[in-house]
């Protein structure tokens, strides 16, 4: 399982990497690998205002749906359209082809609310029971 | 957690590194490698599934006949022989208490096998019918194991393990065997659309079955599969599972189940009731929908056609041999037929699916 030290991660299993005040976001190797065989994703449309904590879209696997949430808030100025056609890109590669949206942030210091990959590894191993 | 019970595999499962879920009361495995690829294994190969969850009741004593009778809506008199049947069991009013196989037993007695999460209320259910009957209603589950094989190459990997011969086992038919030197009571049954086994055997012995016949059947593509690939394979199947096409409040006869109801055969729990839906004419039925628009169907999204709801989502999922996202529905009769266009509601959201024919998927036999 992969966790990459240039991200930030959320605690409901999103990652978040900033380029400026870029924020580009999807959910992590953990949350794709819980999720199983991802066959849906429904995602916002670009201009769409989120605060951080909103939901932005649905991940579906073949068992069930999960919400996904912005770990920062902004503007959405990107959308992975090409995830429509082949969602299995979030299980192949979660922090490359699996990106999600990209969203100009409205308050950059909101990445100081995210964990580092150590802090993110150590959140998962406690909810794995290990 | 702490009352969750174990299948006598359950570390073979944790050795597979498998994915375990909750699911009637049992720790069982969702998954090893994804659902997906196992559901696509038992279509072209096989698949080995852990049903060790399943309830056994064992019902025996000079009533056995008539309390089976009385309890279940298809004819007992047809579970004779090798012969296996399957049967919903109902309530006086005619919604489902459980759905189950009975395999008749020497000395009258019989085999039923109901669902792991109905088994605790089915037991209840079948010794209040037995009062004042001369039979004994015994719980069998926790000494039995049972795992299916189910797959275009389930006989070709069994055959080679089992003393005595299975190619002449009819579909629903069932013999006693030894199969890795255990002895085993095999069937022609399974709840995924494919052809295959179910063995039912001492559950020391599930360890080392499991191991062998996964080994055994390696090379022929035979693997774990959970009870992920189990629900995509049987809803493809369009085969009905408790508490998504039956329940307490939908009658078999709404489930598309009339050859397992037989009015004829005397009387029996629910007889009245629907033999009275059966000249009425059913309020819903239920239907197998394609989605046109993107979405995934689930239990409870609503259904409406030209504006108006008609219906609910029984069971829906992404079905890995169609590459399409379907759905069983019950809606009210009368409103739709075939290749007629509905919406599904999903997330508020109205998407476009067609009402298409039952099954979804269906093997093709040599």
């Amino acid at each position: 399982m992969e966790f990459p030290a240039n991200l930030y991660y959320s605690k409901d299993h999103e990652w978040v990497e900033v380029e400026g005040n870029r924020a580009r976001i999807g959910i992590t190797d953990y949350a794709q690998e819980s999720l199983g065989d991802i066959v849906f994703v429904e995602l916002p449309q670009v201009g769409d205002e989120l605060a951080a904590g909103d939901s932005f879209g649905v991940v579906e696997s073949v068992k069930s749906a999960s919400d996904v949430y912005a770990p920062v808030g902004g503007k959405v100025v990107a959308v992975n359209e090409a995830l429509l056609d082949s969602p299995q890109d979030i299980n192949a590669d979660p922090y490359g082809k699996g990106w999600m949206i990209e969203v100009e942030m409205s308050d950059p210091a909101e990445i100081e609310n995210l964990m580092d990959s150590g802090a993110y590894q150590q959140l998962v191993k406690e909810e794995k029971g290990e | 957690m702490a009352d969750l019970k174990k299948p006598p595999l359950y570390e073979e499962h944790l050795a597979a590194g498998a994915k375990m879920v909750e699911f009637g009361g049992w720790m069982m495995p969702l998954q090893y490698t994804g659902i997906i690829e196992e559901h696509r294994r038992v279509r072209s190969s096989a698949g080995l599934f852990d049903v060790s969850h399943m309830g056994e009741i064992v019902v025996k004593g000079y009533d056995a006949f008539k309390l089976v009778q009385k309890l279940i809506t298809n004819d007992a008199g047809r579970a004779r022989g090798d012969r296996v049947i399957y049967s919903p069991m109902c309530y006086p009013d005619g919604g489902v208490v459980d759905d189950l196989l009975v395999y008749p037993r020497d000395g009258g007695e019989y085999l039923l096998v109901v669902n792991a999460a109905n088994k605790d209320k089915d037991l209840a259910w079948i010794r209040e019918n037995a009062v004042g009957l001369a039979a004994e209603v015994e719980d069998v589950s926790a000494a039995t194991a049972q795992l299916a094989i189910q797959g275009p190459k389930a006989l070709e990997i069994l055959q080679p393990l089992t003393e005595g011969e299975l190619a002449s086992l009819g579909y629903y038919r069932w013999t006693r065997g030894r199969v890795l030197g255990v002895d085993c009571l095999i069937s022609r049954t399974g709840y995924t659309g494919e052809d295959g086994f179910e063995l039912y055997f001492a559950a020391e012995a599930a360890p080392h079955v499991w191991r062998r016949l996964l080994a055994a059947g390696k090379e022929k593509g035979l693997a774990a599969a959970g009870l992920g690939a189990r629900d995509t394979l049987r809803l493809e199947a369009a085969l009905p599972l408790y508490g998504h096409e039956l329940g307490p409040d939908i009658s078999p006869l709404e489930a598309g189940l009339e050859r397992f109801v037989c009015l004829d055969k005397g009387d029996f729990n629910g007889r009245a009731a629907l033999a009275a839906q059966q000249e009425e004419g059913v309020k819903r039925r239920l239907v197998g929908l394609i989605m046109v628009d993107r979405g995934v169907p689930r239990q409870g999204y609503p259904i409406t056609a030209g504006g108006r709801e008609i219906g609910r989502i029984t069971s829906g999922s992404y079905a890995p041999s169609l590459e399409k996202n379907i759905a069983l529905a019950l809606v009210a009769a009368g409103t739709i037929s075939t290749g007629a266009e509905v919406e599904v509601s999903i997330r508020g959201r109205l998407n476009r699916a067609v009402v298409v024919n039952l099954p979804f998927y269906r093997r093709s036999k040599k």
